[in-house]
């Protein structure tokens, strides 16, 4: 079972990761956007650490909601929204619960992909976090390895995409043959999680 | 670059504006910039902002007939809702506020969430969507038309008619005909740098140049060996006028990105009268100068505003801001 210690330990987790591979996420954002994922999420996830640190919320659910609000608060652009109602959402949708199973998560991190789906009127293939998230999302049913495989080959798979939605879209046919920066991230984020599971 | 560490680069820039313009309230730790007298009884207010690196837009546009308060993000990144919501708070005296949102993904969410939390607290929130950039395909594919040289249309005449004691409802259709009625394009002979990068956010040689550009670093559609002042002007005219067929005479706002000499500005706005000219649109008012920028980018990007006569007595009313001045 997963108690609030292990999401509070899967948000510091990101955040370390997050801020080892800043410069990578910006380096992926600057051929077809405006190279500065890696310095905005690297800004909003240590927010989210430090608020962690001296708050210590008591559920799995309360733990994503503060670290969402954070996010939102704190990074701007539009990862800050977006990443912000997944973990929000996510953490909405597992409620009050002091622990819960991998399977209660997939279901929750399911409801906050849709979220962040509704929000940024995406779809999967449009190169976007999506990419990595929906298929993370589904694999999570099975191990938290699976999910962070799944997710990897998301973000990779988006390269020969052409971007739909974001900035990257402006590009047109040029968005082609970059691997997207927030699929990268999101990958990330899924890769952290596997990591405090032990897989 | 003249910068102590990025970190601190639009805390700094902040405390700067703070002392050149007594007349505005910087609350650099929150990042709202409030013209003094806010709120003005009776008046609704124009609330913009957006990622840093455009200056003077937004901050250098806030005073008497244009905004009630900006919004600064971080280097080409759109402010958190939190910043929109206070700002709301500060200049809202009950006749409502409207946001200005150039159309970008990150814009356009962090601004829907705060126009919610704002309303929340009893505030009257309406929102205008700028997106003039011919140099976006809009359709399902792409996120839509950015919104660039056009927001200093919609901001001055929108902030005209707020002075004047319009009614939310009104200073919002005027601010969407303004934007309906206004087109751009830009071209870039160097990719800008931003702090956190330090170095350019793409790879542009010399002896060649960006067409379709927008204000972020971000590389343009085409690219081509360098052409003349006059060929640009032919190309970026003529992209504007394919999506705009101008009946009424027109602004004119010819904007350096921010690397280019006013020189060679002055150049490239007679090569665009002539163009304008010989392609028969009449011209109202012209301006020239660096308005919304891109950093240290070099280049230029032409916006056209077809206008009416209230539109025109509107653009022409009196304006006092840090960027924008005249008639008071």
């Amino acid at each position: 079972m997963l108690d609030a210690d292990f999401f509070r330990r899967w948000m510091t987790a990101a955040a370390a990761s997050v801020d080892r591979e800043a410069e990578r996420l910006t380096a992926l954002d600057s051929p077809i956007g405006d190279a500065d994922h890696g310095s905005n999420l690297q800004r909003g996830f240590k927010a989210v650490a430090a608020d962690l640190e001296k708050e210590a919320p008591d559920t799995p659910g309360a733990v994503l909601v503060l670290a969402g609000r954070r996010l939102i608060s704190t990074v701007g652009g539009a990862s800050g929204p977006l990443y912000g109602t997944l973990l929000r959402r996510t953490g909405k949708a597992l409620g009050d619960a002091a622990e819960v199973d991998r399977g209660q998560l997939a279901e929750a991190l399911r409801t906050g992909v849709n979220a962040v789906r509704t929000l940024g009127g995406a779809a999967p293939g449009d190169k976007t976090m999506l990419d990595a998230l929906v298929p993370a999302a589904d694999a999570l049913g099975d191990s938290f390895a699976a999910a962070r495989a799944a997710a990897e080959e998301g973000a990779v798979a988006t390269t020969p995409l052409q971007a739909r939605k974001g900035r990257a879209s402006y590009l047109g046919e040029r968005s082609i043959g970059h691997q997207d920066p927030g699929a990268t991230s999101a990958a990330l984020l899924v890769a952290a999680l596997a990591e405090v599971a032990g897989e | 670059m003249l910068i102590n560490v990025p970190e601190t680069v639009v805390a700094d820039a902040l405390r700067g504006l703070a002392a050149a313009h007594p007349e505005l309230t910087v609350d650099v730790e929150n990042r709202v910039i409030v013209r003094r007298d806010a709120p003005v009884a009776g008046k609704v207010a124009l609330i913009s902002g957006g990622g840093s690196g455009h200056e003077p837009l937004h901050g250098g546009f806030v005073g008497p007939g244009m905004l009630a308060a900006a919004c600064p993000g971080e280097v080409f990144t759109s402010p958190v809702p939190d910043q929109m919501v206070r700002a709301a708070a500060a200049v809202d005296s009950g006749a409502g506020v409207l946001f200005v949102v150039k159309n970008y993904t990150g814009d356009v969410l962090n601004f829907d969430m705060a126009a919610e939390l704002a309303e929340d607290e009893g505030i009257q929130v309406a929102k205008v969507l700028v997106d003039d950039d011919v140099a976006v395909t809009d359709s399902l594919y792409t996120a839509g038309r950015r919104g660039t040289g056009a927001t200093l249309f919609v901001e001055k005449i929108a902030g005209a008619a707020a002075e004047e004691g319009q009614p939310l409802e009104r200073v919002e259709a005027l601010a969407r005909r303004v934007n309906d009625s206004s087109r751009s394009f830009g071209v870039a002979l160097s990719a800008c740098t931003t702090p956190a990068k330090g170095s350019p956010t793409f790879d542009l040689p010399a002896g060649e140049l960006e067409l379709g550009i927008g204000i972020h670093g971000e590389p343009g559609r085409e690219r081509r060996p360098m052409m003349t002042s006059g060929e640009i002007a032919e190309a970026a005219v003529d992209a504007v006028l394919t999506d705009l067929a101008p009946r009424n005479p027109v602004l004119v706002l010819v904007n350096g990105m921010g690397a280019t000499p006013l020189l060679e500005l002055y150049g490239f706005n007679a090569e665009v009268q002539r163009v304008l000219a010989e392609r028969g649109v009449a011209v109202a008012r012209t301006l020239v100068g660096n308005y919304v920028t891109s950093l240290d980018m070099a280049g230029a990007s032409v916006t056209l505003c077809q206008v009416d006569e209230e539109l025109l007595r509107l653009w022409d009313a009196p304006v006092k801001t840090p960027g924008l001045r005249w008639g008071m």
